[in-house]
Order: C-alpha cells, then sequence, then structure tokens
C-alpha cells in the first residue's frame, strides 16, 4: 500500500513536468514576437525592448527555462507586466471568492448527482429516469454563461429573488454570502451533476444485476440499505473516477461563471490577464489549476482503496 | 444483464444487419440519430444560405437600437442596431466550421499518433507521459493562453481548441490498436511478412473508424462549446465577425432592458450543441455497443 502510494506520487512528477515544459513553451510557439504580442498595438521598440529584458527573453532558451524552473520550484511563478506584482500574491488574493465558489458546487453537485443517479437507476424506464436522463443530456449541451444569463434573468431580474452579481466575502455574513452564490453554482454545476448523475446510473444499473442484490432482495433488505448499502457501495469507483475527472470542467467553467457574475475571483483574473495579455499570469494560474486537478485525482486514485477494499496495489 | 437497457445496443447492433426497410424504419430504429442529425442538417443549410436568407450582420443604424423582435428584425436588433436574426445566422458558420474543423484536426493527429503509440512499444510510454501532461491543463485554460499569445483569426482558434483534444483521441485510438495486435490475425500478418505500415493501415486502422465517429461527434459538441466560450471571454475569433459567445458578450449589459441579443445565440448554441450530443449518443449505441454498455 504505502509502496502504492509513493509510487502513484511520483508517478504525478512527470505530468506535472510536461505541463511545465508545455505552458513555458507556450510563449516560444507562438509565430511572432511575443514581446511585442504581449505589448500590443500603439508602442515603441524601446518599450518592447523592456518588456524582452523584463521577461528574460533575451537569454537563451535553456537558460531561461532553467531560471523559470528553479523558480518555479521555490514557488515563484513570476511577475505581473502590468501591476509589477508577484503572480502567487494575485493569485492569492483572489483565492477566496473562486474556492467558495467551487467548493460549495462540488458538494452541491456531487450529492445531487450521486442521488439522481440512484434514483434514475432504481426506478430504471420509468419516467424518473427518464426524466434524469432528459436533464443529464440537456445539461451537458447548455453552455455555462447561456445558464447564467438564464437565471439571472428570471431569478435576479425578474422575479428579484437573488442579487444580479457580485461577492459577499463570508466574513460580512452567511446569508449574503449564500444569497450571492446560488445562481453561479447552479450554473457552474449544472454539466458536473449531469456528466456524475450519467455514470451513477450506469454504474448502479451494472451492479444492480449482480447475483448478490438478487440474494439481498430475496431475504427482505429493504429497499434503502440495499440501494446504499449494497449498490452504490460497489458502483463508487468509476463514479468518483468521473468525479475526479469532470473536476476539469468546473476549472474551466468558473473562469466564465466568474466573468458571468462578476465575481472577484482567479477567473476574473484570468479574463483580465488575457485581455491585457499579462503573459506571467495565465502562465502561473494554468499550472496552479492543473497542479490542483492532477492532485485531485491523485487523491480520487487513492480513495479507491477505500471506497474498495478488494483493490489492493 | 438482467435489466432491459444494457440489451438496447445489442438490439441496435443486431438490427443493423436486417435488411433496411426504409427511411421510416430507420427513424423509428434509431430517433436520436435521425432528430440529432436533421436539427444538424438544418443549422448546417441555414449557415450555408445566410447570405441569401438574412441581412446584412455587420451594418448598424443606431435609429434601430435595441428593438424588440417584430416583422422587420425578426430575432430584434442589439445595442448597435444591428440585426440579430442576420448576426445569428452568421454565427451559425463560425461554430459549425470550428467544430468541424477541430474534429477533423483531432481525428487527423490523434489517430495517427495513436496508431504509431499503440504499435511501437517504446514509443509508447513517452507518448503517452507527454498525453497525460496535455490532458492534465484544463483545455480552456490552454487554449486562452494560445489565442491570448497570438492575433486572434479563426485558424488560432481551431488550432487552440484542437491542442487540448487531441489526448482523449490518442488514448482511445490507442486502446483499440493494444487490443487488436494481439488478435491472431495480426500475428499471421506480421509472421507472412507485411510491412508494418500496411498493417496498421489495412489490419488496425478500420477497426478505430467506429469508436473514432462516434468520439468525433462528441468532439465537435465540445469545440463549439469552447469557441463559444472562447469568444465570449473575448479571447476568440476577431469581435467583428459575428459569434454566437461575442453576442452575448456584447449583449450582457442590456440584459435587463434588452435579453433578445443573448437570448437567440444562447438557445442556438445550446440547440445545436444538444443535436450533436444526441446525434453521438445515437452513433454509439449503434455503432459501438461495447463503449454503450459502459457509459
Amino acid at each position: 500500500m504505502t509502496a502504492y502510494l509513493v509510487r502513484r506520487l511520483l508517478a504525478t512528477i512527470p505530468v506535472m513536468m510536461v505541463v511545465a515544459v508545455v505552458v513555458f513553451s507556450l510563449i516560444h510557439l507562438a509565430p511572432g514576437d511575443p514581446a511585442a504580442i504581449i505589448a500590443g498595438d500603439n508602442v515603441t521598440p524601446k518599450q518592447i525592448a523592456e518588456i524582452r529584458a523584463r521577461l528574460g527573453l533575451d537569454e537563451p532558451l535553456w537558460q531561461q527555462f532553467a531560471l523559470w524552473i528553479s523558480n518555479l520550484a521555490q514557488g515563484d511563478l513570476g511577475t505581473s507586466i502590468f501591476s509589477g506584482r508577484p503572480v502567487t500574491a494575485l493569485i492569492a488574493q483572489r483565492a477566496e471568492p473562486t474556492i467558495a465558489l467551487t467548493t460549495t458546487t462540488l458538494i452541491v453537485a456531487i450529492s445531487i448527482a450521486i442521488t439522481a443517479g440512484v434514483l434514475a437507476a432504481w426506478k430504471v424506464g420509468t419516467w424518473v429516469d427518464r426524466g434524469v436522463m432528459i436533464f443529464a443530456v440537456m445539461g451537458f449541451s447548455v453552455p455555462v454563461f447561456v445558464v447564467g444569463y438564464g437565471l439571472v434573468y428570471v431569478f435576479s431580474m425578474q422575479l428579484k429573488w437573488l442579487p444580479v452579481q457580485g461577492y459577499a466575502p463570508i466574513a460580512d455574513g452567511l446569508v449574503p454570502f449564500i444569497r450571492h452564490l446560488i445562481l453561479p453554482s447552479i450554473a457552474l454545476g449544472l454539466a458536473y451533476v449531469a456528466l456524475i448523475a450519467r455514470i451513477t446510473r450506469t454504474s448502479m444499473l451494472e451492479v444492480l444485476a449482480e447475483d448478490y442484490i438478487r440474494t439481498a432482495d430475496a431475504k427482505g433488505v429493504a429497499t434503502r440499505p440495499k440501494l446504499i448499502r449494497h449498490a452504490l457501495k460497489n458502483a463508487a469507483v468509476p463514479i468518483a473516477t468521473v468525479i475526479g475527472i469532470g473536476v476539469a470542467l468546473l476549472i474551466g467553467g468558473v473562469v466564465i461563471t466568474e466573468s458571468v457574475f462578476n465575481i472577484p475571483g482567479i477567473g476574473r483574473l484570468t479574463v483580465d490577464a488575457i485581455l491585457k495579455r499579462d503573459y506571467p499570469i495565465i502562465q502561473g494560474i494554468i499550472l496552479v489549476f492543473s497542479g490542483i486537478y492532477v492532485l485531485i485525482n491523485l487523491a480520487v486514485d487513492m480513495l479507491y482503496t477505500v471506497l474498495d477494499p478488494r483493490i489492493r496495489y | 444483464m438482467a435489466t432491459a437497457t444494457p440489451l438496447e445496443p445489442v438490439a441496435a447492433a443486431v438490427t443493423g444487419y436486417r435488411p433496411r426497410r426504409g427511411l421510416a424504419e430507420f427513424a423509428r430504429r434509431n430517433p436520436t440519430i435521425v432528430s440529432g442529425g436533421a436539427i444538424l442538417a438544418f443549422m448546417a443549410a441555414v449557415a450555408l444560405l445566410a447570405p441569401w436568407i438574412a441581412g446584412n450582420p455587420i451594418t448598424f443604424d443606431p435609429i434601430d437600437r435595441l428593438r424588440p423582435p417584430s416583422a422587420e428584425f425578426w430575432f430584434g436588433t442589439d445595442n448597435l442596431g444591428r440585426d440579430v436574426y442576420a448576426r445569428t445566422v452568421y454565427g451559425a458558420r463560425i461554430s459549425l466550421i470550428v467544430g468541424l474543423l477541430v474534429a477533423a484536426a483531432t481525428m487527423a493527429l490523434g489517430l495517427a499518433i495513436g496508431l504509431v503509440a499503440g504499435f511501437y512499444r517504446g514509443l509508447d510510454g513517452v507518448v503517452m507521459r507527454i498525453m497525460d501532461g496535455i490532458m492534465a491543463i484544463p483545455g480552456i485554460l490552454l487554449a486562452i493562453a494560445l489565442v491570448a499569445l497570438t492575433r486572434a483569426s479563426v485558424e488560432i482558434v481551431i488550432v487552440a481548441i484542437a491542442i487540448p483534444e487531441i489526448p482523449r483521441v490518442v488514448r482511445l485510438v490507442r486502446s483499440v490498436v493494444l487490443t487488436v495486435r494481439e488478435q491472431p490475425y495480426v500475428d499471421a500478418a506480421i509472421a507472412s511478412g507485411t510491412r508494418t505500415a500496411r498493417i496498421l493501415l489495412r489490419h488496425i486502422l478500420p477497426n478505430t473508424v467506429a469508436p473514432l465517429i462516434v468520439q468525433a461527434t462528441y468532439i465537435v459538441a465540445s469545440a463549439v462549446i469552447t469557441e463559444a466560450a472562447l469568444s465570449f471571454l473575448g479571447a476568440g475569433v476577431p469581435p467583428e465577425i459575428p459569434t454566437w459567445g461575442n453576442m452575448i458578450a456584447d449583449g450582457r449589459l442590456f440584459l435587463q432592458i434588452a435579453p433578445w441579443p443573448i437570448f437567440f445565440p444562447g438557445l442556438c448554441l445550446a440547440i445545436l450543441v444538444l443535436a450533436v450530443n444526441i446525434l453521438g449518443d445515437g452513433l454509439r449505441d449503434r455503432l459501438d455497443p461495447r463503449i454503450a454498455r459502459r457509459m
């Protein structure tokens, strides 16, 4: 077990190395002079030269990479071109709303999705099942920003139940905090719920066809323990896998959701950085999000042994 | 399998061998393929015929700002007085072109890389580690970075969306190759001295076609969503080209007084992606019962 954990941890190193190389080389793969592109239109050659010097683009490529990696290893993601502040500080400053939004969405989405998937599998072929499946296909097809503006128009502008946009820190009270998170969480979580509900249903259907479920039925195990203790527990591994992989949807979606609802998180930071072509920020955010994604999937892998004690490494 | 559902794909696969009983019968047996395909064909026709069925999507007239839908402006006008109907029709062009070309590019590259990686054990490890690394980067962020570093153009957007999708195709092709290369007929081909290129193209490639077609439809759907998201975030095609994403971005400040410049492109986007997804589900059930049972 310990050997497996160590091996699994070590396996993430090459993955993160590839991520680092890709993120580093992006700036050099682009056609033309990256400094000129970052500088934008209407700048003097002197300003371009300045940016080139600041980013170290005059050095040989391998030297740039070595410096970048060693800074990275020390937790230094570089400096923003426009504000001159360290990227790590900028990200840390914007982290709270993003963490609040994604964790809320994650928890609520997983509970709803698994419940819906279990119900659909239990009532397979009925209108409940059909409803869940139709929802799953639709939820996966409507983009985050379309859902977001639809929700804002109906619930904030017409019904005036919830705030149109913005974020309220949890320190300012729980009620405004939650009221500001409801619509963004729905918009962000819809595709995720659809994905997990679908895999839960499929996985449950497979388990419910097993002999021991028939045995459980025959000896009169009540429905709820049968579904949860006998079936869901055994269906858990593929569900956990998809929960881990699906986090990519949340990470991509949070950038758009924060833009729709004007939430001052890391997603907004990304969009502002795109508009200003502040490349070190974009690089830093990609690295941080990819790292989180890899760690979450690592955690899911380790959960397998807890979810299914038959799995021995 | 005691439940009814997992048997359906098998039944669908079996029906494939029966003599055809005309289009109506095909539609009855494959409602998702036909309805998804019909919506997609309709949208493609609209996009192709755009110059004949819609007015100019660029011209603006301040007098006609934010007019609600009417006989003159079917979908209303936006904040610059541009015709939302014309812009929505022209926007379909970008969505479809990007969706289809991204799928074509990822299929071609993913197939080539996957065939080679699956067949040559020595390359496999390196190639798959690189693919794992690319997959670890959330696709939309990688696309944003690629577009942000270049001058926006449709070609760049296609490349930027395609690159993060390639590993999915490579993994799929590789898994097929790994299974097929253990088959006796591949051993026989190797033993009889068939050249490797010929084995890959004649004996292995055909096995990847069915799962690839299914995967291609899902990639079209996700490329359409990503393109719209990039345009919406201001990291997509040049802003003067009407797309559903930048229409929604342009319209958002006026949502309260004029929801139509957001509503119509949003609706079309949802319908297009839904159509492609149900077409994909239908094709999967019909072409690939093995995968169908798993998902």
